[in-house]
């Protein structure tokens, strides 16, 4: 990446031709940037934003919004405690199997969300292989906010697993094993040099899963129903609001873009000053 | 070169409303019969040429749209149709009904249309494509309260859909039996059987508002909730996995079906004679089968 960008910028851009074809490039990649932003400006002129203030304050709209931001949030914890150990796992040990787990990680990204949804109440539904037991001591996951987060989680931990994997895997490792060397014991090798080494690339993967989860719509209906102030998030309250009001479907949809927009800018400003990369 | 285009369209607009309007025009001077006898299905409703040349015969296809609750019903009677009519093809087009009547009056090709509800036959009739009168109830539909097989939650009566930590699930009010469920709460509320809270405190028990009826169904059949509010036609088609609670039909919604013949259409013969056979004992029989109730009785 650097090295082309380097050997880019060492061309003149005054030599003939290259207006040319920077103007082709433009166009050819004009469709689908076009094709990628119409629909969201559409969406913006559509919605009366004199109701706007309005519709934030129905209790449905703030309900979703706050429950959106909790259970998104606590899916991304969940990731990063359990995705941590796989994805180093993964990067660092060699063993049979290994691409079997690493393509079972990639499953949850591949399948359409209402099969997850139909897979976790297979597995933890009141009837389900683990949930049927639990039922047994009284404790009932679907239609509940833990299924919402746990629906979350499967569907976007996957993201941060990937991640994270590549990130510890393109460390040096004579770096570990050099501050091992100095007397550094194995955690203070993993807190002090092995994660902020990797950070750029966990960083970016804790955001995607974070991005994923917060319009996650298909396993949470599915698995967590749709109960508003309980398991109705953005994506739920948006879907239904289109078959009930369309400018409450819009009003949410404006504003997940916004949130979403917002955080990945400052989250992309933010690795751009760790890293230096431009 | 503008000019030359409009032009263009112009005169295409006024042959397709010119093409639009002619059959219309015929309609309103020969109507058919508002209930033609089931006795007579070569009667030929209108004086056009084509019509005539063709609407003798019962053969050929014949295109059905129908609510899409009909699917199963409907594919079976279908198949006795064909094996009664030898020569004949029902081509369905299942969808809802608020989208089968735009199609209509957007000048869709259908022979017949079947409604899950009154107000969408009277899109198709302000539409001019369906002459009032000529369309009758074939079939009704209602609520049941649904448990799993096994009853988790012991409920045996309306009134136990109060019962605290049951977990129920309705449909959401976005969809027309979710507003039904909700009037049915509401009505019984009403009544001294149950009490004034009966509607807040059922409510109160709902886990999920889920956005089909459909998934309603298969949610308690799987035993993720302890009841539900459906159809008696979706009931029918889980009667292996579910337990169904009747609702008086004072408290219950009952929908009504109407069918009627798309009056501007080649066969009308044809049209006439399903529609007789959908209201005759062997067409009745199997809607029975899949759930539905018989219009008599109303």
């Amino acid at each position: 990446m650097e090295t082309s960008l380097s050997g880019r910028s060492s061309q003149p851009g005054s030599r003939p031709g290259y207006r040319l074809r920077n103007i082709a490039v433009w166009f050819a990649a004009l469709p689908l940037l076009a094709f990628l932003v119409v629909p969201i400006v559409a969406m913006l002129l559509r919605l009366e934003w004199g109701d706007l203030w309005q519709t934030l304050g129905t209790s449905v709209v703030a309900q979703a919004i706050g429950l959106s931001l909790v259970t998104s949030l606590a899916a991304t914890i969940l990731a990063l405690v359990f995705g941590a150990p796989l994805a180093y796992l993964l990067a660092r040990r060699h063993f049979r199997g290994r691409t079997i787990i690493d393509t079972l990680i990639d499953l949850p990204m591949v399948l359409p969300p209402s099969v997850a949804g139909i897979a976790l109440l297979m597995a933890f539904g009141r009837r389900g292989l683990i949930g049927a037991p639990l039922a047994e001591y009284g404790i009932m996951l679907s239609f509940t906010q833990v299924a919402v987060i746990l629906a979350q989680c499967f569907v976007a931990a996957p993201y941060f697993v990937k991640a994270a994997t590549a990130g510890f895997a393109s460390i040096d490792r004579e770096l570990e094993q050099a501050a091992a060397l100095d007397g550094a014991s194995a955690r203070q090798v993993f807190g002090l040099i092995t994660v902020p080494l990797a950070w750029p690339a966990l960083f970016s993967g804790a955001v995607m899963t974070w991005a994923r989860a917060l319009g996650e719509f298909g396993a949470t209906i599915i698995f967590a129903g749709n109960l508003p102030g309980r398991t109705q998030t953005m994506p739920l309250a948006i879907y239904l609001g289109f078959e009930r009001d369309l400018n409450l479907a819009l009003t949410l949809a404006v504003i997940l873009l916004a949130i979403s927009f917002a955080v990945l800018a400052l989250v992309k400003g933010l690795l751009r000053q760790r890293v230096g990369v431009s | 070169m503008k000019h030359a285009a409009l032009a263009v369209i112009a005169v295409v607009l006024a042959l397709v409303l010119a093409a639009c309007g002619a059959p219309q025009a015929s309609q309103s001077t020969s109507p058919p019969p508002p209930t033609s006898p089931p006795a007579a299905p070569t009667e030929v409703p209108t004086t056009g040429p084509t019509v005539a040349a063709t609407a003798t015969t019962l053969s050929g296809p014949l295109i059905v749209f129908a609510a899409a609750s009909l699917t199963d019903a409907f594919e079976a009677i279908a198949t006795a149709f064909e094996q009664a009519y030898p020569g004949t093809e029902i081509i369905f087009n299942f969808a809802g009904s608020q989208q089968l009547a735009a199609q209509i009056n957007e000048g869709a090709p259908a022979d017949v249309f079947a409604s899950a509800n009154r107000s969408q036959m009277e899109v198709a009739i302000e539409g001019g494509r369906v002459i009032s009168g000529t369309q009758q109830t074939f079939v009704r539909n209602r609520l049941v309260v649904i448990t799993p097989s096994d009853n988790p939650a012991g409920i045996t009566t309306l009134q136990d859909l109060t019962n605290p930590g049951l977990r129920l699930i309705l449909a959401d009010q976005a969809v027309p039996v979710g507003q039904y469920s909700l009037a049915f709460l509401a009505r019984a509320s009403a009544l001294p059987a149950y009490t004034e809270n009966y509607s807040a405190t059922v409510l109160a028990n709902v886990v999920s508002f889920e956005d089909n009826v459909r998934s309603v169904l298969t949610k308690v059949a799987l035993g993720e909730g302890d009841a539900g509010i459906v159809y008696s036609t979706d009931a029918a088609l889980e009667a292996d996995n579910i337990l169904q609670i009747a609702i008086p039909d004072e408290l219950n919604t009952i929908a009504s079906y109407p069918i009627a013949p798309i009056a501007d259409r080649a066969n009308p013969a044809l049209a006439q004679a399903f529609i007789d056979f959908v209201l005759a004992p062997e067409g009745q029989q199997i809607l029975v089968k899949y759930g539905f109730i018989s219009p008599e009785g109303t």
